[in-house]
């Protein structure tokens, strides 16, 4: 009987192997699920984009959920999603903040200018530092945000009508619900 | 030479292959001597036309043929011809055509040196290489086929990956696939025990050899790899606890086991079953390493892009070969215990007690290597496993063996005599003893050092302690047969990759630096003058290139001439300089200019002093060398067939088989 | 062949797989990874000389972050990585480090926003009881298995006779035949 022990625990291998390419085809393997969910947004002071002079706050933003979507002129993938935002952007019923990540405002500028922006206030986060707290890693990502400010649900990659369909839309959806 | 000439080769190979494989079993199980017969010559046969392809391959990137999909993928008109050859196994499909041609090599040479072994039993060998060849050349075939085109035509190819265009990288992966591929062999000798119910009891003798060599040739590979990894990585580390490094190394340490293994077996009659299961893992490890670096199932720098339709592929084939002989193992394996009997104090025991930790580490690498994997399937989110777990829990599990090894060689076979072996103890534990204190005044209080200091010692106190025994009990002519020979190098190897290991790792200094041309910077004794940067070129890149001045006591020890490469595709690529010295290395990499448009102005440097870092792959060519030694031994060669069936077989002892 | 890619581009693929077999998901996938192509950085990013008190304090900041992950280049650590987040967290970690905090509140800091994937030495947790504790329970069992192995084998057998050749041979043919000299 113990004879049998190798092969049963090779089974076992095989079986998590098998998990492991499933899990693979459809799960993007740099994916790193965030530990903020859940968890109050950082504060935050940052300048808009357009009036470097004033600063937005994360207090100033309180009252009403957001998406807050991680973009930068320098971003390729950034490119591949501002098509769906400004298609869809308006159809997901709450503002859109963009979060300029470590980006030259010139450059960003010229870009919103040339692609035209989905956004309803733009912010700037030039050194990065904020964007640290937020658990940023690869642009775009995007955060939703409630009215209280906590952060909900957050979404690493480019969006796609899928995603928003799967996952974002019903995630509004139930941060709406609770709001009075 | 068109590449499809090439596919046809293939095909044709893995026809030959279907014959060698299936034919000869049948011959063996039938008694069918015809059958039989056919191994050798498919052997034969599938070994050129896999030639030919590889040949094929390697000609179209000669010849600049980028209409290969695969030559344009990996090489440009301004990669050197050197390079061009070893891109042929830069990338995936090529790498498997370089897996079949190196087990064709294995496969061809036990044909030609396996005249003198029973008939039934080489059929059975062979069959089983060639059920294995069946399996790459059908991978390669229907999912990996390099001889893909590209239309239109490119005019230039991409490129080899600039990483790869060193020497180092060049060599380590054929050497590295001699090893794993090369345990097929010690796996193709247990399943014929297996299939022909174990009736040549020398079998482990014969197979001895081959494991010895394999095992070699993995040693040299993963020391290749670590080496180039130092010299071209920029970063002055040697092992990373990478994925795939993990999945060279669980192979290494299953055959460590597996080489002492067969020795019991072979000398005592003791543990068959668990060499012939040792057998099946060093093979199935190797098949595993295979599997993880081309499903993508984990990432690792060192993955090729994976392609989930390749991973299924070769986890069914490992699934067939590795589940297949474990089901066989767990039918047929050996019952009845055989051998002699051993006392608690023994060899047996000493080489028992190794072989435990030897399996538990290639485990325990293993659960580290598959627990973010096992993490995502449990859902208990992404877990990272590297260094700071291998690094703590492999010396561990390391330093019983650290403890017996000097102690091995004066333990009988059976029953040890407890004097001489109190006696070796003591002469080395006191050298030990006495080596780390002194070592304490020189690194003050490195705890690493001094233990690496003293267990280095210890071993290589042991190790010549027998040395000179044997120096003085035996006549000439006997006192150092190639097997022990090679056991002294192997062991002394680990002394001195020990000590190489601990001295630099504790003792290292690694140092940032911003310097304009004619600052100095000091560091362990060593002056380090910076003498500014300018532009340069090679064959297919172009450089910024830095002097620096290394002196010690007034005195130039060294120029160095770090670099940063521009290939093509804006690659860019650090070269550091070294200063090799068998006490300490000095290494160099370049940051970044001050001011980027000024490259003749200041820059930053990191600066390194490694002492005793040569140790470490020193210690590994030790451990190699003793391995061909050991499998140079005449006493394995097989003997003339007359003889070996004059004896009786071993009678079995009515005991129940503990493994 | 195997390539130890340095990560420079947050593209860790040494090939890129050809776009006809791509799904759409993992080309999706792939173009994430492309997220910082057009940033202009050199490859040798991680050289930076950070403004330390003394050397140990250098020492420590080098042995903290290379326990530490790029979250970029993921298989690269923190002190290795060219990649300007890993600049970034560097400098933080540098700052933190000046600001007096322990390396369990610098790690605990990045875990705060990474989550535990930042970390090389995994947490000791419910989660990680298997990876901690599984070798020493493999030993065990091993331990027992050899233990048993050996108690068997030495149950009076007869006389325990050492350097005999195990094939029944006459001891003096040729002991070197089967290695028992030794």
């Amino acid at each position: 009987m113990k004879r049998f022990v190798p092969l049963l625990v090779f089974i076992g291998l095989v079986g998590l192997f098998g998990f492991g390419i499933w899990w693979n085809s459809w799960h993007d393997a740099r994916y790193v699920p965030s530990p903020l969910i859940d968890k109050p947004a950082p504060d935050f002071a940052l300048p808009k984009l357009d009036a470097p002079d004033q600063t937005v706050t994360k207090a100033s933003l309180l009252g009403k959920p957001y998406l807050l979507n991680v973009f930068a002129s320098w971003c390729v993938a950034c490119a591949e999603e501002h098509p769906v935002l400004m298609a869809d952007g308006r159809a997901l019923g709450i503002p859109l903040v963009g979060y300029d990540y470590k980006d030259v405002p010139d450059d960003a500028r010229r870009w919103l200018r040339e692609h035209g922006s989905p956004y309803d206030l733009v912010i700037a986060d030039q050194p990065g530092r904020t964007a640290i707290d937020f658990g940023v890693y690869g642009a775009p990502e995007s955060f939703l945000i409630d009215a209280k400010g906590v952060i909900r649900y957050k979404h690493i990659g480019p969006l796609t009508p899928e995603v928003i369909a799967r996952e974002l839309q019903p995630a509004i959806d139930a941060v709406k619900r609770e709001a009075p | 030479m068109t590449p499809e000439l090439g596919q046809l080769a293939l095909v044709l190979a893995f026809l030959l292959a279907i014959a060698q494989g299936v034919l000869p079993l049948i011959g063996a199980w039938r008694g069918n001597r015809a059958l039989m017969a056919v191994a050798r010559p498919a052997a034969a046969g599938q070994a050129v036309f896999v030639a030919m392809a590889f040949g094929i391959l390697a000609w179209a990137f000669l010849h600049f043929d980028f209409s290969v999909q695969y030559v344009a993928d990996n090489s440009n008109l301004a990669l050197p011809w050197y390079y061009r050859i070893a891109a042929v196994w830069g990338a995936h499909e090529g790498s498997l055509l370089l897996w079949i041609l190196i087990l064709n090599l294995w496969t061809v040479a036990l044909a030609a040196l396996s005249h003198k072994l029973p008939e039934v039993f080489a059929a059975r060998v062979l069959g089983v290489m060639g059920l294995v060849a069946i399996g790459f050349l059908a991978f390669i075939i229907f999912t990996s086929d390099p001889f893909g085109r590209l239309l239109p035509m490119p005019a230039d190819g991409a490129d080899l990956n600039p990483v790869l265009q060193d020497p180092g990288m060049t060599f380590h992966p054929p050497v590295l696939y001699m090893g794993y591929v090369g345990f097929s062999v010690a796996f193709a000798f247990s399943i014929a025990a297996l299939l022909g119910g174990e009736v040549e009891q020398a079998w482990v003798r014969w197979a001895r050899p081959w494991t010895n060599a394999a095992w070699g040739f993995l040693t040299l590979g993963i020391v290749a790899g670590s080496w180039w990894a130092y010299a071209e990585l920029g970063w002055g580390g040697w092992w990373f606890w990478d994925p795939v490094e993990n999945a060279s190394f669980m192979p290494w340490l299953i055959g460590a086991a597996l080489i002492h293994a067969q020795a019991i077996t072979e000398k005592r009659g003791g543990l068959r079953a668990w060499t012939l299961l040792l057998s099946i893992f060093a093979f199935s490890f190797s098949l595993l390493g295979t599997f993880l670096v081309r499903s993508g199932v984990l990432t690792s720098v060192h993955a090729f892009a994976s392609d989930p339709r390749r991973g299924v592929f070769i986890l069914i084939f490992m699934a067939i070969v590795v589940g297949g002989s474990l089901l066989l193992y767990a039918l047929r394996a050996p019952k009845v215990t055989g051998g002699k009997p051993f006392d608690i104090v023994s060899r047996e025991t000493a080489l028992l007690i190794g072989n435990l930790m030897f399996a538990v580490a290639a485990a325990m690498v293993m659960l580290g290597t598959l627990f973010p994997l096992i993490g995502d399937a449990l859902h208990l989110g992404r877990i990272s496993v590297g260094p700071p777990y291998f690094g703590l829990l492999f010396p561990l599990l390391m330093a019983p063996v650290v403890l017996l090894l000097p102690l091995g060689p004066f333990l009988h076979w059976g029953k040890a005599d407890g004097g001489a072996l109190k006696q070796v103890a003591l002469r080395a534990g006191i050298a030990a003893a006495a080596c780390a204190i002194v070592a304490a005044f020189f690194v003050q209080g490195q705890l690493k050092a001094i233990a690496g200091v003293a267990a280095a010692v210890w071993i290589a106190v042991g190790v010549l302690l027998y040395a000179l025994k044997r120096w003085r009990d035996m006549p000439r002519g006997r006192r150092y047969p190639a097997e022990m020979a090679g056991m002294l190098l192997a062991h002394l190897g680990v002394a001195v990759f020990v000590i190489g290991v601990l001295l630099s790792e504790s003792l290292s200094v690694t140092h940032d630096v911003r310097l304009a041309p004619g600052q100095h910077e000091v560091i362990a004794g060593y002056d380090f003058r910076f003498d500014g940067v300018h532009r340069t070129a090679g064959p297919n890149w172009r450089a910024d290139q830095g002097v620096v001045t290394v002196q010690r006591d007034g005195r130039t020890v060294a120029v160095m001439h770090p670099q940063k490469r521009t290939y093509a595709r804006e690659q860019v690529q650090t070269e550091s300089a070294v200063d090799a010295g068998v006490f300490r290395d000095l290494y160099v990499a370049l940051g970044e200019p001050m001011d980027a448009n000024n490259i003749e102005g200041a820059w930053a440097l990191r600066l390194y002093y490694k002492p005793f870092i040569r140790w470490i792959w020193g210690g590994g060519l030790l451990m190699m060398l003793g391995g061909f030694v050991c499998a140079g031994d005449r006493r394995f060669r097989i003997k003339r067939i007359a003889a070996e069936a004059a004896l009786p077989p071993v009678e079995p002892q009515p005991q129940e088989s503990p493994a | 062949m195997s390539a130890r890619t340095p990560c420079r581009s947050g593209f860790s693929r040494d090939s890129m797989p050809r776009r006809s077999q791509l799904k759409p998901l993992l080309r999706m996938a792939l173009l994430a990874l492309l997220v910082f192509a057009g940033h202009a950085f050199a490859a040798s990013g991680a050289i930076e000389p950070l403004p330390f008190k003394d050397h140990a304090q250098e020492v420590r900041f080098q042995n903290l972050t290379k326990q530490l992950r790029c979250m970029v280049c993921q298989n690269e650590n923190l002190a290795d990585s060219n990649a300007d987040l890993a600049r970034d967290l560097r400098l933080e970690v540098f700052q933190l480090m000046q600001q007096g905090k322990s390396d369990a509140e610098i790690k605990q800091y990045l875990v705060d926003r990474y989550s535990d994937f930042v970390l090389y030495d995994p947490p000791l947790k419910p989660g990680t009881w298997l990876l901690w504790f599984g070798p020493l329970a493999i030993l065990l069992a091993g331990g027992v298995v050899v233990t048993v192995a050996i108690r068997r084998r030495n149950r009076g057998n007869g006389a325990i006779d050492d350097d005999k050749p195990a094939d029944g041979r006459q001891a003096g043919n040729a002991p070197a035949d089967m290695g028992d000299d030794w």
